[in-house]
């Protein structure tokens, strides 16, 4: 007996024009079916959005003749709860709160996108200490997110060892911001005009610590995980993202530079206080998994770097410009972007003069990684699908929004 | 009355012993994971979390049993038998002393491996008759890799069988006994280290562990063969996991470790303590599974295969012909 559910999806997927066993994808030989008189057919499996590894909800239909995948459609939305449209109805300042619940692995990056958009309409200038936090928090708030991005990787290719370590190190980084912001991930630190709070002097101290240690810890990590033979010969060569495809679909951040294009925001539009930081950026070489692991694990480090010329270099005075209370910018309509540790995170938003925005949208990086997954999984094995999700760094939750 | 209860005796000792294993090698793991990945393990249930295993059971056996729709009722009901019987079956011949065994076997060793290799006939069933993709993937993946893996595994235990000229594990154990130039024990694993290495490879694939968990590879396939499973059945399929992990661990420590004997310990002491130093060593052979478990990430599955098929069975075929080669130079009569 077979479940109708199957056939009613199925059905649809041959609607959709998406289920079409007959069509194999560029460079994969076929095995012709009925050898030796045995009938074979294709399978097509739901992978999500319940699924250990999917990073949240997304779901995955995909094609297999037997291990190897065909063909992917990525069906998104079910963590949708509509945050651009409630951003018609908040107020400017408010705009961060729906972004921390975008990308919530990186909450001050959305937030900064969005009051660099609103400072923007407003031409409000933003004091240097306010800059440079905002920098600071930025980085932190990075290798907080990179650590995440570590353990699941590592956990999509079936080693649990390193996980909780890299939860152990952002643990830390998170006690930084729990006492600057309050907050351990929907932080609402950076408003329009400069930053909440200065840095509190218990978070220097455990900052300055973990910086002490930070960079052996992650010469661990990368040893256990990256220096393991069986983790090479699965990244190494797999899930090869070329310059051209990565510029095609829009990749930003550690995806497209894995490909070996040089573009970062911080460096190439520089906004906070990154004009006066000194950072490198690092790139790839051929574009495979391999090569967007090593540039995230650069990045960290000099994410690190940063962190400790931020707090060396700190200038004295406010943290906040004066701005009113109710923000009202004339109308109007601007893009300001950011380096998430996901990409390109921008915020455009269309004002009319009324204290709410007339159009919220935002361009969340994770979008277009995920969109590069249809592109590069068929042809590879079941195994690699899943781990090359993990490989693109993606955040369901400002894909749906 | 004695003469009823006398067969019937082992095998309820072989249950009580599989079930205690069970339950000391789960609360054994979760611990050991644990602390490998810097977290505590159980801690709430009873001192030291020790009762979690049988809160852990209770609360398996009060589980709806859920037969889904679209089953093959009658090899979705099996499966879990066929898997959790030839474990069970497979401490017949393991000798935990001298004298301490259910039953000596001429051909222990075979009988050891021909037991434990239906298992895999289970988990196929299992994945087949699920009505479950994914179990249908992993139920796939473990007929490939049981091909792949039982051939090394059995060429690696030869060269043991050809140096003792015996099948049977009692004198496998004797043939290791007392030491070389008074300090390196007589036993195999320095004689035969690449046996032993191809040994423990095939091994790990034979219990399906991490980093050969195919089957089951939870990122990628949930639960693999066993993710319709529940209650019960599913506590059956586990349990014959930790199981296999003493057998086949109990086989190393017998085959390479000297079993139940320790070099430089006279017999009069040993004798006593013999199945405690067997099951001690067999522990230790499951911790560093669990360790390996703990560590490395998952073998993609033509990797598994290339090592299976281009490097171990090649390798083993060469070391198990050069030790018979050397075998018969040395002891053209024989050994024993």
């Amino acid at each position: 007996m077979t479940d109708p559910r199957d056939t009613v999806l199925t059905h649809a997927l041959q609607a959709e024009g998406t289920f079409d066993p007959g069509r194999a994808p560029a460079g994969i030989k076929r095995i012709p079916s009925g050898v030796d008189g045995l009938a074979t057919e294709h399978l097509v499996v739901n992978i999500g959005p319940q699924h250990p590894s999917t990073h949240g909800v997304l779901r995955l239909v995909a094609e297999l003749d037997g291990e190897e995948v065909m063909n992917v459609e990525v069906a998104v939305g079910y963590l949708h709860r509509g945050i651009e449209k409630l951003g018609e109805h908040r107020r400017y300042h408010q705009l961060g709160t729906l972004m921390d619940r975008g990308d919530y692995v990186s909450g001050i990056h959305g937030e900064l996108a969005a009051a660099l958009a609103a400072e923007q309409l407003l031409e409000v200038e933003v004091p240097p200490r306010g800059q440079w936090l905002r920098s600071l928090m930025s980085e932190v708030n990075r290798i907080a997110s990179h650590l995440v991005w570590f353990g699941t990787f590592g956990l999509d290719c079936g080693a649990m060892g390193q996980f909780l370590y890299a939860m152990r190190e952002r643990e830390a980084l998170l006690d930084v911001l729990e006492s600057v912001t309050g907050q351990r991930m929907m932080f609402n630190y950076v408003r329009p005009g400069g930053v909440l709070d200065d840095i509190t002097p218990d978070a220097e101290q455990k900052l300055r610590t973990f910086l002490r240690t930070i960079d052996s810890y992650l010469d661990e990590h990368h040893a256990l995980l990256g220096g393991n033979e069986i983790f090479q010969k699965r990244v190494r060569g797999v899930g090869v993202i070329d310059r051209e495809t990565g510029l095609a679909f829009g990749l930003t951040g550690a995806n497209l530079r894995g490909s070996g294009v040089p573009y970062d925001v911080r460096r190439d539009k520089p906004y906070a206080a990154y004009t006066e930081l000194d950072f490198d950026v690092p790139l790839g070489a051929t574009g495979d998994a391999w090569d967007r692991y090593l540039v995230r694990m650069e990045e960290m480090r000099q994410a690190a770097r940063m962190c400790r010329q931020c707090i060396e270099g700190l200038p004295e005075g406010d943290v906040m410009a004066k701005v009113p209370r109710v923000l009202r910018p004339p109308a109007g309509e601007t893009y300001a972007c950011v380096e998430s540790p996901r990409g390109e995170l921008g915020v455009h938003l269309v004002a009319d003069g009324s204290d709410t925005p007339y159009r919220f949208h935002y361009r969340a990086p994770s979008l277009f990684a995920m969109q590069v997954l249809e592109e590069i999984l068929p042809g590879h094995l079941l195994a690699d699908a899943i781990m090359l999700i993990g490989s693109v760094d993606i955040v369901l939750g400002e894909i749906d929004r | 009355m004695s003469q009823v209860l006398a067969p019937i005796l082992p095998v309820l000792a072989a249950i009580g012993l599989m079930l205690a294993n069970g339950v000391v090698l789960i609360y054994m793991l979760r611990k050991v994971l644990g602390h490998l990945h810097l977290r505590l393990g159980p801690v709430h249930v009873g001192p030291k979390g020790i009762v979690q295993t049988t809160a852990d059971v209770l609360k398996l056996l009060s589980k709806e049993d859920i037969r889904p729709n679209g089953v093959d009722r009658w090899m979705y009901v099996l499966a879990p038998v066929v898997v959790f019987v030839p474990s069970l079956m497979a401490y017949a011949a393991l000798p935990f002393s001298e004298t301490l065994r259910i039953t000596r076997l001429d051909t222990g060793l075979l009988y050891t491996f021909a037991v434990l290799s239906v298992v895999p006939l289970g988990v196929i069933m299992a994945g087949w008759s699920s009505a479950n993709k994914y179990a249908l993937i992993g139920a796939l993946r473990a007929a490939a890799q049981q091909v792949a893996y039982e051939v090394p595994l059995l060429l690696s235990v030869l060269p043991v069988v050809m140096i003792v000229g015996s099948m049977d594990l009692a004198e496998i154990v004797a043939f290791q006994t007392g030491v070389w130039l008074g300090v390196v024990p007589r036993w195999f694993v320095v004689l035969l280290i690449p046996s032993f290495v191809i040994f423990m490879i095939a091994a790990l694939c034979e219990l399906n562990q991490t980093p050969f968990d195919m089957s089951e590879a939870e990122s990628e396939l949930v639960s693999g063969f066993a993710t319709e499973y529940s209650s019960m059945k599913f506590g059956l399929i586990f349990l014959s996991e930790f199981s296999n992990s003493f057998v086949i661990s109990a086989l190393a420590v017998t085959l390479f470790f000297g079993g139940w004997t320790l070099p430089f310990v006279p017999d009069s002491v040993l004798a006593p303590i013999a199945p405690v130093v067997f099951v001690l060593k067999t522990y230790i052979g499951i911790f560093v599974f669990m360790w390996i478990r703990g560590t490395l990430p998952r073998v993609r599955i033509d990797h598994l295969m290339n090592l299976g098929w281009k490097w171990l069975i090649p390798i083993s075929l060469a070391w198990l012909m050069l030790v018979g080669v050397v075998v018969k130079l040395v002891a053209p009569g024989g050994v024993a």
